[in-house]
């Protein structure tokens, strides 16, 4: 790998009172990457995000985004690092109070000073990228099918043109044919845009898709490689996630992946 | 400045370079509005120069172009035509641009009339509805009382425990300090008259009737009116009302009616201990005050007492409870799709029964009048 990694993770170690949730995790992510992080149920998926955030301070170790360590930062300084990334939450997060528009706008009504016209223009550019009708954006969320949320939640993610994308869970609770829509627009934009995107995912097909890599968290550590060399890694767990029943009916119907090396 | 204008003649030059990023969006909106595209015949995009142009910034720009050929000027670009430009421009290409106030409702004169008749047909149906759930309550409350089981004596203990026994400290502080403060004022002003001892007459009578009844179904009405509608809206929220319906139990039967009867057994209860703290308070009060003895205090109540005057506040508890248990319950079951709507429907749940406390009380009041209880 050429280039310096966009976000790196060193030794990270997150605990809570006696249990241990990640001891030691290192991670790059490079500019313009889809990886994939999978991992059973309690592995600390959700921590690790949140400790990528800045939500969650680790206990040791470092993580730096575009080259500053952000545990080491105030929420003063943090502010800034936020600006540069967007992410949509597991179960969308909208805001219910307000209706599409106005949650895409919030995070641009908050930061920047702009006119109503600008603001609605810039909501419109948004619910067009990510393929929402116009009059989605007068709706609450409440008023959205499942596969509106997630589009909604990526307007807002996008909403302040960040260079990184955190997705948690981008297509659970979809179904498939959404799940396959939702999957094409993430490969669409972060082509489009050359984001880098870190999405947690337990979606094979997803995964199939949309990642060039793909870390599992096991063991309270992180197994990070491309998706032809992960599926041979002889780990047990990671065996049984990708050769299990589950994963043997997606790769025999699998169409040919989207890329096999990141750049 | 990333983004500036230059107009000569009827060019005009649009030259974007360094960092046009997100965080310029507000300024170089200001530049590109206070740019009137009259008249040009020609915009040159200069963008050698630049370095980074973000996505909201190449919208603006291709906003601005697009209005500048809409004009009737011609669009160039020295150098190369910066990607982000091609994305947006894609983004749109298949239908022509919507107006802005597609993202904002009109609300044209004939919508006005029909909002009304719609409000109308909405009340209509809500009193429809909430005869529908008192119906089914009753009669919920009826087959359980036929067959005993279905009363869930269990879950009938918990909520006198929860609505009940739990509201004992605060029911009987604030029975006590209300009295306190209306036999203090009753004494000032009958002492005037040289009628002090009639402050026994007027905190027996108005605790026993009005006052400890009352002040119990209000306080009820905010702690448990509202965790009725709280509890029954969550359980409506994660589905577990209809999990309740597949498993072929009624949600009324084992969410309402237990609630309610439940109710009119503690609201009684918390009721004759507010008389109780309330005849306490004047007690205290008036041998502070007006040195009457605690004797001389009993033995003046006994005169006052009437043999309905405790039956009188007492009978209203039971109507209170019901009106509290249903406003709250009712609310609960209305709650769907959001958690903005259970917080709105809590309230709601609160303030009205609040409302129908004392609206029924008024009522009582008339009815004792005419048969003269």
């Amino acid at each position: 790998m050429h280039m310096d990694p966009i976000i790196s993770i060193r030794g990270v170690v997150n605990r809570f009172d006696t249990q241990v949730v990640h001891d030691g995790v290192d991670l790059d992510v490079y500019q313009g990457e889809v990886l994939g992080i999978v991992g059973g149920s309690g592995s600390g998926k959700s921590v690790l995000l949140r400790t990528l955030l800045g939500l969650q301070r680790p206990r040791a170790g470092t993580v730096s985004m575009e080259g500053k360590d952000i545990t080491a930062m105030s929420e003063q300084e943090l502010l800034s690092v936020k600006r540069r990334y967007g992410v949509t939450f597991q179960h969308g997060a909208l805001f219910s109070a307000l209706t599409v528009a106005e949650n895409v706008q919030l995070p641009m009504r908050e930061h920047f000073d702009l006119t109503e016209a600008t603001l609605q223009s810039l909501t419109e550019l948004r619910l067009r990228m990510v393929g929402l009708p116009l009059e989605a954006g007068l709706k609450l969320p409440s008023q959205l099918s499942g596969g509106m949320i997630k589009r909604a939640a990526l307007a807002r993610a996008l909403a302040l043109d960040p260079a990184i994308l955190f997705l948690d869970e981008p297509t659970s609770g979809l179904d498939p044919i959404s799940a396959a829509a939702f999957d094409q627009l993430i490969v669409y934009l972060q082509k489009a845009l050359k984001l880098t995107i870190v999405m947690i995912t337990h979606d094979l097909d997803t995964i199939m898709t949309t990642c060039d890599r793909v870390g599992v968290l096991v063991d309270k550590k992180m197994i990070v490689d491309t998706l032809p060399k992960i599926v041979q890694n002889p780990h047990p767990w990671i065996q049984e996630y990708f050769h299990g029943p589950r994963a043997r009916a997606v790769r025999s119907s699998s169409r040919p992946s989207a890329s096999t090396s990141p750049q | 400045m990333p983004v500036a204008t230059q107009l000569s003649g009827d060019t005009l030059a649009l030259r974007l370079e360094g960092e046009c990023s997100i965080n310029e969006v507000g300024d170089i909106e200001r530049v590109l509005s206070a740019t009137s595209a009259q008249g040009i015949r020609q915009v040159r995009v200069e963008s050698e120069q630049l370095n980074r142009l973000d996505l909201s910034v190449a919208w603006l720009v291709r906003n601005f172009l697009n209005a500048a050929s809409e004009q009737g000027a011609t669009v160039s670009f020295d150098g190369h035509k910066p990607a982000n430009l091609d994305f947006v421009e894609d983004m749109t290409h298949e239908e022509s641009i919507v107006a802005h106030d597609t993202l904002s409702p009109s609300v044209p004169i004939g919508a006005a009339i029909e909002a009304i008749g719609k409000n109308f047909l909405g009340h209509v149906r809500r009193a429809r509805t909430a005869l529908e759930f008192f119906g089914r309550v009753l009669a919920n409350v009826g087959r359980a009382l036929a067959q005993p089981p279905r009363l869930r004596p269990a879950s009938i203990a918990r909520h006198v425990y929860e609505t009940g026994v739990q509201a004992i400290p605060i029911v009987a502080l604030i029975a006590f300090l209300i009295t306190l403060v209306i036999a203090y004022i009753g004494a000032q002003q009958l002492e005037r008259f040289g009628a002090e001892i009639y402050t026994v007459n007027l905190v027996t009578v108005g605790v026993l009737r009005e006052m400890g009844v009352l002040l119990t179904a209000i306080i009820v009405a905010g702690r448990s009116g509202s965790a009725f509608a709280a509890e029954i809206g969550v359980m409506k929220l994660n589905d577990e009302v209809d999990a309740l319906k597949s498993i072929g139990m009624d949600p009324y039967e084992v969410l309402v009616v237990p609630r309610v009867l439940g109710l009119v057994i503690a609201l009684p209860l918390l009721t004759i201990l507010a008389d109780a703290m309330g005849l306490a308070g004047g007690a205290l009060l008036c041998s502070w005050l007006l040195d009457i003895s605690w004797p001389q205090f009993v033995a003046r109540m006994q005169e006052a007492l009437a043999p309905t005057t405790f039956w009188a506040g007492f009978l209203k508890a039971p109507v209170f409870a019901v009106l509290i248990a249903l406003t709250g319950a009712y609310r609960g079951m209305q709650v769907r799709d959001s958690s903005r709507e259970l917080g709105r429907l809590t309230t709601v749940a609160v303030v009205q029964s609040i409302f129908l406390v004392i609206f029924a009380n008024a009522i009582f009041a008339i009815i004792y009048l005419e048969i003269d209880f």
